[in-house]
């Protein structure tokens, strides 16, 4: 259990949190042939767009309603109703996704009564679906938008039923999945010889394919027919605390019944996820996943020589930092200091003695002493000044190449993820060995580790 | 009409502007701003001009008023850099929640102003006011005023909430801030006869120093950059110089015109982009200084200068001319002038098959028409759509452009240079072109275009067979 801290800063310095509005936009992109608006003035798409091409080095469909002052004050209606004509016309899409801001909401826009007169007086908007987000800009963070955007389109896309398709199971994604990691949990579904339904499915949209025509919108990604199915579906599979309202929606809406799993890293948590999927399924655990969970168990042996009591300091969004303490706790590093950009319920269960909700400013300060930096790419400032190694997890990574394809889920992704970061530590290991003099043997009693080549009761 | 009102309308007609000094009176009266499609809309709004513009100064805090969305989702993403102090690249904002919307945010700004003076004491802080607190009404204005007598330092009001307009227009309203409350308050600890400031200059990548030392080696002395690599206390004496050059077309063109009317500041427009254009400069300062009093050899020695980097230039890209001539380049640029790397390109041979003209002046329109003899090739918008297109047919062999349509180069399978914002390669100065044609010919002549277009065998053998199929 977690005591969660709340600073008292009237000024964020370096901020880890990203606005709620970026958040639903970035849910929205991965529906197939979708087009996130935000209402609000241009600048917040802009800077949603570079962020967001910096991480994923894909083009990115946003759009704006590009509200100015006046309108802002007059109200958003006439520009949401040409945005909507505009997008309709430029790019046909399946599915507009708003997401309002700060000033469209304290203004007091109401674009869902909105959208339904622009839809009686326009006709020819059928056969695109627009769905409304409520995103304030101040109210919650990154993940908070990424939910409301979930929860609203299981809203206004799933029907009522009472039909059962036993083989078919929902996947409702949360934002700490890289497209690698949802990748990685469609196989192992489909590995059970179940149908999945991704929501919303990044793979599809921003794995970096190469399209045969360019598109002015999301080309692959979670089908709305797809959505609509969802009711049909035996399961809902949550994976994030972020996800539970959305889960429980559908659960509400259609009777599905639904399990959250607040991470899919991790031994036991795998172990939880697979059996589960042999139960539903009947089948017995495919022999890939047998052997990828004995090559975690090695890489566990492997590893903690170099995880044990190494300090951690994590910022990262709430879902990803519940995870990641886990992760390095089940190693046997300690999770030192713990930084979230804004509350959620899953941070008093975050494997650390506090959580501070801050920026990484907050990051900075109580990170000195730690062992290991793990942030986004922001981090790299702290990093410089502390002079504390870093690995890099989170949105935005934009100084790495590949994240998009990262895979941390699963028995196969947390042996990777064993791997990469024991490897950083393991260096070093070696960096240190370098100073070992005899002086500083007898003033030192702390070696961390064994030497790579001697694994302790190996076995061999 | 509110201050802030004003103040855009009085720049929209801005007299020191070409396009408006090309205008009739009534046109001009109604000023130039265009209102924005909805849906069809893309670029920063004017509190992100603004930052670009003030950013650059780097010892002083700039603190961003208004929830996250405004700093959160852009801090830390601008490749201006500095000498010494790093204070600019922390990013502070006061973060608004739900209660400051309620009851108004000036007690928070207050408090964050007073945070960043206790922990970091920067000799000045700039408050950016963004589009949320101006219109629930927050006077930064009055709070700016209250902390700076309170803490007995600068604090700067920017007023360029990102609803008033344009990126391009952020500049100009960051422009008017450093003109109310920076300019003119403080004195050079000594002044010479050859001390000039650049207006316009980011140091994007470190660009100012690739220039620098040509000022330097003819005992130029830049009193102020605006605001690459600036110290607030050079801004703050800025008044002094004899002369300035203003560069980046006419992002910042009201404080060249302000700063003659106010202080008597000759200045000219001039680019450090393009071989060219960097003598161009050289000697049209160097004239200007010995008209204000400056030694009567400064021009001859200029001369001097530029002949020995102009040999050195063309030397160096010598080797590259045998390898780009003839290629065709799609030219699509926003922060640097279009003209100047068009002459600059034209210069080892290459062929523009297409520029855009985006954010481009009437006169940058005819200087293009001058060099490329037609407009013909000249675009106002190219929607990514149509400028797959044309790569994906192989209408030019290399594209130039930001960073944002990056990939609509890259997935049609062409080599693309990044020219604008967050280029990494610094583009400024007589080396500036160079590297500029260095890093096209790095893309242009990489091993994997002609790997990266070779069909699967598959599919070739697919091909083959529809091709069969079609002559049987
Ligand atoms: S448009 Fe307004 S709210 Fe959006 S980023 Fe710009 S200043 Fe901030």
């Amino acid at each position: 259990m977690a005591e969660v801290i709340v600073g008292k800063k009237a000024c964020a310095v370096n901020p880890l949190k990203m606005s709620a509005p970026i958040g639903a936009a970035l849910a929205f992109l991965g529906m197939d042939r979708a087009l996130p608006l935000l209402h609000g003035s241009q600048g917040c798409t802009a800077f949603g767009l570079v962020l967001f091409v910096r991480h994923f080095r894909e083009t990115i469909p946003l759009q704006t309603t590009a509200m100015s002052e006046v309108t802002t004050i007059l109200g958003g209606l006439e520009n949401v109703e040409q945005a909507l004509l505009n997008i309709k016309k430029r790019a046909n899409p399946a599915l507009i996704g708003i997401c309002s801001t700060g000033i469209t909401e304290a203004k007091g826009d109401d674009v869902a009564g909105f959208l339904k007169l622009i839809r009686d007086k326009h006709p020819e908007l059928e056969g695109t679906e627009v769905v409304f987000a409520p995103t304030p800009d101040f109210v919650g963070g990154f993940s908070d938008g990424w939910g409301k955007a979930v929860t609203a389109m299981i809203d206004a896309l799933v029907p009522e039923t009472t039909v059962r398709t036993p083989w078919q199971v929902n996947i409702l994604a949360g934002c700490h999945l890289t497209p690698g990691d949802i990748e990685e949990i469609r196989e192992t579904v489909e590995a059970f010889g179940l149908t999945p339904i991704i929501l919303p499915d990044l793979s599809g949209s921003l794995d970096g394919h190469i399209p045969e025509n360019f598109l002015p919108h999301t080309l692959g990604g979670t089908r709305v027919e797809d959505v609509r199915e969802m009711g049909a579906s035996a399961l809902t599979i949550a994976i994030g605390e972020q996800m539970r309202p959305a889960a429980e929606l559908l659960e509400k809406k259609t009777g599905v019944p639904c399990r959250v799993f607040d991470r899919l890293t991790g031994l036991a948590a795998c172990d939880a996820f697979i059996a589960l999927l042999a139960d539903l399924s009947e089948c017995e655990v495919p022999a890939k996943y047998r052997r990828q969970r004995s090559q975690l168990q090695d890489a566990m042996l492997d590893g903690h020589f170099y995880f044990g009591e190494q300090k951690v300091a994590i910022a990262a969004e709430p879902d990803l930092l519940f995870s990641l303490s886990h992760f390095f706790a089940d190693m046997g590093a300690t999770v030192a200091c713990a930084i979230a950009p804004q509350d959620a319920p899953v941070l008093a269960r975050v494997a650390a003695d506090t959580v501070r909700i801050g920026d990484l400013g907050d990051f900075e300060q109580h990170a000195a002493g730690s062992d290991l930096l793990v942030t986004h790419s922001h981090g790299r400032q702290a990093t410089a000044r502390l002079g504390i190694p870093f690995w890099r997890a989170g949105l935005p990574t934009f100084d790495r190449l590949g994240v998009a394809h990262k895979v941390t889920v699963g028995y196969r992704g947390t042996r990777d993820l064993i791997f990469e970061v024991g490897n950083v530590f393991m260096e070093q290991l070696h960096a240190h060995e370098q100073h070992i003099t005899p002086a500083s043997l007898g003033s030192h009693s702390t070696v961390a580790a064994p030497a790579m080549d001697a694994p302790a009761g190996a076995g061999h | 009409m509110s201050a802030l009102k004003q103040r855009i309308d009085s720049l929209l007609v801005e007299p020191g502007c070409a396009t408006n000094q090309a205008k009739s009176d009534k046109a001009r009266k109604e000023g130039c701003k265009k209102p924005l499609t909805p849906g069809a809309a893309a670029g920063g709004c004017a509190f992100d001009g603004a930052k670009i513009a003030l950013q650059p100064v780097v010892d002083v805090a700039h603190l961003v008023h208004g929830p996250i969305a405004c700093e959160g989702n852009s801090w830390d993403s601008r490749h201006v850099y500095s000498s010494g102090p790093q204070t600019y690249r922390t990013g502070f904002t006061t973060d608004m929640a739900e209660f400051d919307v309620i009851y108004g945010g000036e007690k928070r700004l207050y408090r964050a102003i007073k945070e960043i003076v206790d922990k970091v004491d920067p000799p000045a802080i700039f408050v950016y006011q963004t589009c949320l607190p101006a219109m629930i009404g927050d006077d930064i204005e009055g709070v700016c005023k209250a902390a700076s007598e309170r803490f007995g330092k600068p604090v700067i009001p920017v007023n360029a909430p990102g609803f008033a307009g344009s990126k391009n227009l952020g500049n100009k309203l960051g422009g008017e801030a450093l003109l109310d409350h920076v300019v003119g308050t403080m004195e050079p600890d000594y002044t010479t006869d050859c001390d000039i400031n650049l207006i316009g200059e980011y140091n994007v990548v470190g660009e100012f120093w690739q220039v620098k030392p040509l000022f330097d080696e003819l005992g130029i002395r830049v009193l102020a950059t605006f605001c690459g690599d600036a110290r607030y206390k050079d801004i703050a004496s800025s008044h002094r110089a004899k002369a300035a050059i203003m560069l980046c077309s006419q992002a910042l063109i009201n404080i060249a015109r302000k700063m003659n009317e106010r202080y008597d500041i000759p200045f000219f427009e001039g680019s450090f982009y393009g071989i060219a254009d960097v003598s161009d400069c050289l000697r049209k300062i160097s004239k200007l200084l010995v008209e204000r009093g400056a030694p009567a050899d400064l021009p001859a020695r200029a001369e001097a200068l530029i002949a020995r980097e102009e040999a050195r230039a063309w030397a160096r890209l010598e080797h590259y001319k045998s390898r780009l001539a003839g290629k065709r380049v799609l030219l699509f640029t926003g922060g640097v002038k279009s003209w100047s790397v068009v002459s600059a390109l034209q210069e080892v041979g290459m062929e523009i098959v297409g520029t855009s003209m985006r954010k481009s002046t009437q006169s940058d329109r005819a200087k293009v028409v001058e060099i490329m003899g037609t407009d013909a090739h000249m675009f106002d918008e190219l929607p990514p759509r149509e400028m797959y297109k044309m790569l994906k047919e192989s209408k030019a062999d290399v594209m130039l452009s930001g960073g944002r349509s990056q990939f609509v180069a890259l997935k049609a399978k062409t080599p693309w240079v990044e020219i604008n914002q967050e280029r990494h390669h610094a583009l400024a100065g007589y080396d500036g072109i160079v590297n500029l044609v260095a890093e096209i010919d790095k893309a242009l002549y990489n091993p994997i275009w002609s790997q990266v277009k070779q069909p699967a065998p598959w599919e070739i053998e697919a091909l083959e067979a529809k091709g069969a199929a079609h002559h049987g």
